[in-house]
């Protein structure tokens, strides 16, 4: 085990289609985050930031970006990149300075202006490069969710019904959120005429993609201990790797590993374990789950992966309503992707400010009873997995 | 435009050979046997293989569908579309001596509705867009046996 550290503040910029730069909501969301601790800006020690790649230099140094903007105190710097996982590696740097001793608060920030439409690779002739040579291909994000979705029909029976079921979920959780961009109860009806992107996934069974911000202040046991009693903490933070062979057809890549030589494994069901591993926990006693749901049907994954039913269940737990609040494991209370839609370097970041007002008590009318540890789970392009256990 | 026969050049130089019927090419390692797809050189990625040593190897030109989808809006840049866009099948499919599964457009004219995971489907080459330089062709799965 891992030791533990202290969640003294979250905060956020709502998600949406802004268009302003990215900088700004960055420091919406920290300021946020600095309120909701206690903590002044010069008082902290360590800035970590989740750096985004469409928004040039300033956002490929992200922690020095906001520390600029917050105003240079002289605190140490650093800035993660791994995708949808820059979050949990921007955070987890965090914690490592605190546990190692070097600083006793930090502040971790993510933040992302995204363009309309499909994410597209880097511009120019680089065939060098899988994410530029599967756009090439015509091969976007969605044929990777598809293509997974219609396994779960061949393998498991999931029907379009289920996947919309999914989206109706977390589009009745998200309505109560004032953070989610997306606050509109869908109904089954506006899921299935929507427009058909990648079959079978429908225009709403898919994120889109938004600006947002996400921010959290990280503290040493001792250091909050003088702040507040019964501070959340994280137990753990996986940022594991996938396990060659890897059998997962997985963005950006064209094939797979190949299994000649070496046992397959599947990475998505190793971010968890890893996470619950260093926690010294286990799925049987969560409380709730944020998950990353690209598209409706990968929450089912999802479900399987994080060890809340075996494969081939996950169909069965969402029918039994057990993942929607109220039930046994409320899963993605915050609205999940599907309201969100996807703030790449903010999303990780995100996932845990939910758990954190969970099981704090304070997500009103999304507030899941009695809440006293939650996992994130997600996965960055090329490879980067990420989950966060939080614990009251 | 001329009705001469179109140069047909490799949308992607070397992932592939031309001639008829067409492989991808890949490559295995010489000391523990995996295979790469896009060929690799330099290092094996399996984690108990040292080798830097590669064959150059044709891959299976059939294999079993994974799964499948489509692509019913326009994808970006660097995918070249024709005008009017024209949505086109993408299969995954299970190839059983390199144990990897391999992505790929489904061959113009396949209907979705007629796919079964599982079932066994070929490689064969057919244009992805074209421009002054001629035809530039691709890999791409249809249903076995069916007639080109």
């Amino acid at each position: 085990m891992t030791g533990e550290v202290a969640v003294l503040g979250v905060g956020m910029h709502p998600w949406g289609k802004w268009g302003r730069n990215f900088v700004e909501y960055g420091v919406h969301a920290a300021r946020a985050a600095l309120k909701d601790a206690g903590v002044a800006w010069r008082e902290v020690q360590f800035i970590s930031g989740a750096a985004t790649m469409r928004c040039g230099y300033p956002g490929y140094v992200a922690g020095a970006t906001f520390a600029q903007a917050l105003g240079w105190q002289g605190a140490q710097v650093n800035t993660s990149y791994a995708a949808c996982a820059s979050g949990s590696q921007a955070l987890a740097a965090a914690r490592a300075q605190i546990l190692a001793g070097g600083c006793d608060v930090a502040l971790v920030v993510g933040a992302d202006t995204t363009p309309k439409g499909f994410l597209a690779p880097m511009a120019g002739h680089r065939p060098e490069d899988p994410d530029w040579v599967r756009f090439h291909l015509g091969i976007t994000n969605p044929t990777y969710f598809a293509l997974y979705a219609r396994r779960r029909m061949a393998l498991y029976g999931a029907t379009v019904e289920d996947f919309t079921a999914v989206k109706l979920k977390n589009a009745e959780h998200g309505a109560a959120n004032p953070n989610a961009r997306y606050r509109k109860r869908f109904t089954r009806e506006e899921v299935l005429d929507s427009a058909m992107v990648a079959d079978p996934l429908h225009l709403l069974h898919v994120c889109a993609t938004s600006d947002g911000a996400a921010a959290i202040v990280l503290a040493s046991p001792q250091y909050a201990r003088r702040r507040t009693a019964g501070a959340v903490r994280i137990a753990a933070i996986s940022t594991v790797t996938p396990r060659f062979a890897s059998n997962e057809v997985e963005m950006p890549d064209i094939a797979t590993d190949s299994a000649v030589a070496a046992t397959p494994h599947s990475f998505r069901a190793s971010i968890a374990a890893h996470a619950y591993e260093e926690a010294g926990v286990g799925p049987e006693e969560l409380s709730l789950a944020e998950v990353y749901d690209l598209a409706a049907s990968l929450e089912l994954d999802w479900y399987e992966h994080i060890g809340l039913c075996r494969p081939g269940e996950a169909e069965a737990l969402l029918r039994s309503g057990a993942t929607r609040i109220g039930g046994r494991i409320p899963v993605n209370t915050s609205g999940g992707l599907a309201c969100f839609g996807e703030a790449v370097p903010a999303q990780a970041l995100a996932q845990v400010c939910e758990l954190v007002w969970q099981l704090r008590g304070q997500a009103g009318e999304r507030q899941v009873p009695n809440a006293r540890l939650g996992i994130s789970a997600n996965q960055g392009l090329f490879g980067h997995g990420s989950a966060v256990i939080v614990k009251a | 435009m001329a009705a001469a026969a179109r140069t047909r050049v490799a949308a992607l130089e070397g992932w592939f050979t031309l001639e008829d019927p067409p492989h991808l090419l890949g490559s295995r390692c010489r000391v523990c046997g995996t295979y790469y797809f896009p060929r690799l050189s330099g290092f094996c990625r399996n984690p108990d293989c040292e080798s830097a040593e590669f064959e150059a190897v044709p891959l299976s030109r059939t294999g079993r569908l994974w799964s499948y989808t489509n692509a019913c809006y326009r994808p970006p840049a660097p995918y070249v579309s024709a005008e009017p866009f024209v949505p086109f099948g993408i299969a995954a499919v299970e190839l059983a001596e390199e144990r990897l599964i391999v992505l790929g457009q489904l061959a113009s004219g396949v209907e979705l509705g007629r796919l079964r995971i599982g079932m066994p489907v070929e490689l064969i080459l057919e244009s992805l867009y074209s421009d002054a330089q001629g035809e530039h062709v691709v890999w791409k799965w249809r249903p076995l046996g069916e007639p080109a």
